[in-house]
């Protein structure tokens, strides 16, 4: 109960400090959102007066207070960019797209790398552990909109598995959502398996040349025993953490794959939002990305202590 | 961005290599024979895309690679907004393919002799997309709430009032004489009744607005009660926003978009059979524009070593495969009743003539020249960087500097503070809307560009009544521009259009506008 208590005030404080971070970063870069929107052939007045509108003429601190008086109560304003639509509803059509592709990829990663890991670790130095080993450093050194790029030519122009920029929103069809998402959702995934497996390999290695595998194997334990009933826990604490890196780093939205696969998600909200100088969009998406992460990582805290007995001693 | 090109130009080699050594001759033959079929439909039907029977119904989708500023037609500014919003609203004329004007809220117009009065007639029995008829207190509401909107300095402020005579007739009445306010008569009509013009959008225009997601698309349908008997022929459109163009050009090569304009020649060329080319223009000034303030740039000699030094064929080869029109001034062809053609051979590609006059200012050793670009806009970046080598052969040590889009509206654009830029600059069919940027102390000149005799021939051709004058007038204008060198024009893009063959009708405009209302499917 304390650890939780705690964690909410670090979560809370984290948030306060990063937007604004990101708030003060806004009014330092050049442009700004009345001018974006109106673009070359705005009069001067039309730009005085939209700046009033918009609130852009007020000092930092006030219109940083302002939006967090707003964000407190869970109003995070109308955009800038898109008149009369309000931030929370932009939000509300991308999350959900971004949350499955996320969960999709997640799927594909847990399913591919645990068992590929550690069958690379089990019979290391053979013929499977050497293929493995060099698809994964390919698919880590291809970058991602290549990647992107090539599952596109290949599954949606050659073999016709799924039409690029067809995208369904789940909410009308899920199971056709779902089936173009499984796409982008692999162009995500196969970088991050790669990592996985390579990761997962290398700390059940390690793990096999510690003392106390020698004596589980002098017990008579058969190799799987100790594998699975000795190893595997303990080479899982480093893997966890950098499976929590991984899913904050999905959850807050590939921006170059959706923007490849034409997928309306956070990530290429949160880029088209940046260069039209869109601050309430911005604000609403780090925010979320920021919570995600603290979040994450709590939930991390708490799975050590299923894991590994003396975390929850200490 | 520049990176990102490069991996797909590398890729599509790769792909084409590929293709090549599985039995591409037949690809090749194709696409050729594809290419012949263009040009001669091209030369066919002009300006117009058509051939196949029209099959009434349908739904096309339309590539946009920019999301809309706003759906309110009154505030509504870039030329891609403009051009989509075209089949919303109707203004009292509004635009022919040809440029000349048609009558549409109004049946007919009576402009007086001395241009000051221009009086409307309310066409009988039309309607807004809601189903009820357009008043006269619509149309001075439309008016008075445009004006407004624009304000004090916009050119709008030369009409003083609308002046309602009947329910039918409605008289513009101005400040000055000024016989160039039709262009700005195309002005979306809208109800008095709709608090919310921008949300839910309501016109008289061909097609009716059925739902907008911001950054995803906008779908319009077939409004049944359109004036023009027969128009339109589809029953939907959707103008679908994807933000990377070689997603864009995926998408189309995917068949899941139908229309896609701004090809590059490369991409042009490598589409299958299913897509037609259609060859129009941009309709944009692009240019090197240069600040008149910054040192070297003020004396009118350097400009004119930039426009002997700047080899405007070796860009419009290297970019739009040379089927771009050079110009020489600000002012595009197809505006033709005031296009000047001289301007385009005021020079010619030649670095020594552009040695002697950099010797002749007193640089003879050149200067440094900072050219800020838009770094999105790849076609300026790359144009930017042909210019700088061309400059480096009569030794000015040009640089690129890339900014954001935003930060170029608002230093350059706004704040004037730059030494040059590469831009296009698009227009109405007002003539001064492309020219009045140039007059000293315009709000619009970022170029700080003063030239007295330009100011007077621009003010001569502004208050000109008589057609002829005014042409002539607006020639010669531009040819000052020219002459000084007030930019390196360099041309007027052309504009590469990919039109599925289950569709025809395309149609090119010499002003913003993507005419959904005269395309039909094709029977198959």
């Amino acid at each position: 109960m304390k650890l939780i208590i705690r964690k909410l005030i670090t979560l809370i404080i984290t948030l306060l400090v990063i937007s604004f971070l990101s708030f003060a970063a806004f009014s330092l870069i050049p442009g700004d959102a009345a001018l974006t929107r109106l673009g070359q052939d705005a009069t001067p007045q039309q730009l005085a007066a939209l700046r009033a509108e918009m609130g852009l003429d007020d000092p930092l601190p006030e219109r940083y207070a302002d939006w967090l008086a707003g964000a407190l109560r869970g109003d995070f304003g109308e955009s800038y960019r898109y008149e009369g639509t309000t931030v929370a509803s932009l939000l509300s059509q991308r999350l959900p797209v971004t949350v499955l592709l996320a969960v999709l990829s997640l799927i594909m990663i847990t399913a591919v790398s645990l068992p590929l890991g550690i069958a690379c670790a089990r019979y290391s130095g053979k013929w499977l552990d050497i293929l493995v080993n060099q698809l994964t450093q390919l698919a880590m050194a291809i970058p991602p909109f290549f990647l992107g790029m090539i599952l596109t030519y290949v599954f949606g122009l050659t073999l016709r598995w799924f039409q690029p920029g067809d995208f369904t929103q789940p909410s009308e069809d899920l199971a056709a959502c779902l089936s173009y998402l499984a796409f982008p959702a692999l162009a995500v995934a196969l970088p991050k398996i790669a990592m996985v497996v390579r990761f997962l390999r290398g700390s059940v290695l390690s793990e096999m040349g510690k003392d106390y595998v020698r004596t589980a194997f002098s017990k008579g334990n058969s190799e799987n025993g100790v594998l699975y009933g000795h190893v595997l826990g303990n080479a899982m604490i480093p893997v966890v953490t950098f499976f929590a890196m991984v899913i904050a780093e999905i959850l807050a939205g590939s921006i170059v794959v959706e923007q490849v696969f034409s997928v309306p998600g956070v990530g290429r909200l949160l880029i088209s939002s940046i260069s039209d100088r869109d601050y309430p969009v911005v604000q609403a998406i780090v925010l979320y990305v920021a919570a995600a992460t603290v979040l994450i990582n709590f939930a991390v805290d708490l799975l050590y202590q299923l894991l590994d007995p003396r975390v929850r001693e200490a | 961005m520049k990176k990102n090109h490069l991996l797909l130009g590398v890729m599509t080699f790769l792909l084409s290599a590929a293709l090549c050594a599985c039995g591409g001759g037949k690809n090749a033959e194709e696409s050729s024979a594809g290419a012949a079929q263009t040009d001669a439909g091209a030369q066919e039907s002009g300006n117009t895309l058509s051939e196949g029977t029209p099959v009434p119904g349908g739904r096309l989708v339309f590539g946009m690679t920019q999301d809309l500023a706003s759906l309110d037609p009154h505030i509504e500014t870039d030329a891609g907004t403009r051009d989509v919003v075209f089949n919303l609203y109707e203004g009292l004329v509004k635009p022919a393919s040809d440029g000349s004007f048609l009558p549409a809220v109004a049946s007919d117009y009576v402009i007086s002799d001395d241009a000051k009065v221009y009086t409307f007639t309310l066409r009988d029995g039309i309607t807004f997309h809601d189903g009820t008829p357009v008043t006269i207190e619509d149309v001075k509401y439309s008016i008075d709430r445009y004006a407004e909107i624009q304000g004090e300095s916009s050119a709008f402020s030369i009409v003083s009032e609308a002046v309602i005579v009947d329910e039918k007739t409605l008289e513009i009445h101005l400040k000055e004489s000024y016989s160039e306010l039709l262009p700005m008569m195309t002005l979306a009509i809208i109800p008095a009744a709709n608090d919310d013009p921008a949300g839910t959008p309501v016109g008289t225009g061909p097609f009716r607005f059925v739902s907008y997601t911001p950054g995803q698309n906008l779908i319009l349908e077939k409004y049944d009660g359109y004036w023009q008997e027969g128009l339109p022929s589809l029953d939907e459109v959707e103008f679908k926003f994807i933000a990377d163009v070689d997603t864009a050009y995926m998408e189309l090569q995917a068949g899941t978009i139908d229309i896609l304009k701004y090809l590059t020649a490369a991409q042009a060329q490598t589409l299958s059979g299913d897509y037609q080319i259609v060859e129009g223009s941009m309709n944009l000034v692009h240019a090197m524009y240069l600040n008149s303030e910054y040192g070297p740039l003020s004396d009118a000699r350097v400009r004119q070593a930039l426009c002997y030094a700047v080899d405007r064929d070796a860009v419009n080869q290297f970019l739009f495969g040379g089927k771009s029109r050079i110009i020489g001034s600000h002012m595009i062809p197809a505006m033709s009743v005031y296009y000047e053609p001289e301007a385009a051979g005021v020079y010619t590609y030649d670095p020594q003539k552009a040695r002697e006059l950099l010797a002749e200012a007193g640089y003879p050793d050149g200067f440094d020249l900072t050219i800020t670009v838009p770094s999105s806009y790849s076609q300026h970046v790359d144009t930017a960087q042909i210019i700088a080598e061309q400059l480096s052969q009569v030794g000015v040590r040009a640089s690129i500097s890339q900014v954001e889009w935003s930060s170029w509206l608002e230093n350059v654009y706004q704040g004037g503070e730059f030494e040059a830029t590469v831009i296009g600059f698009d227009g109405t069919l007002a003539p001064s809307d492309w020219l009045m940027k140039y007059t000293t102390g315009d709000t619009k000149n970022f170029m700080h560009y003063s030239n007295e005799e330009y100011d007077r021939v621009f003010e001569e051709a502004y208050a000109s009544v008589d057609e002829t004058v005014k042409a002539e007038k607006y020639k010669e204008a531009q040819m000052i521009l020219a002459r000084d060198a007030a930019a390196v024009y360099i041309e007027d893009p052309v504009n590469l259009v990919a039109v599925s063959r289950n569709f025809g009708g395309y149609t090119f405009y010499p002003t913003a506008a993507e005419d959904m209302s005269l395309i039909y499917q094709i029977g198959q």
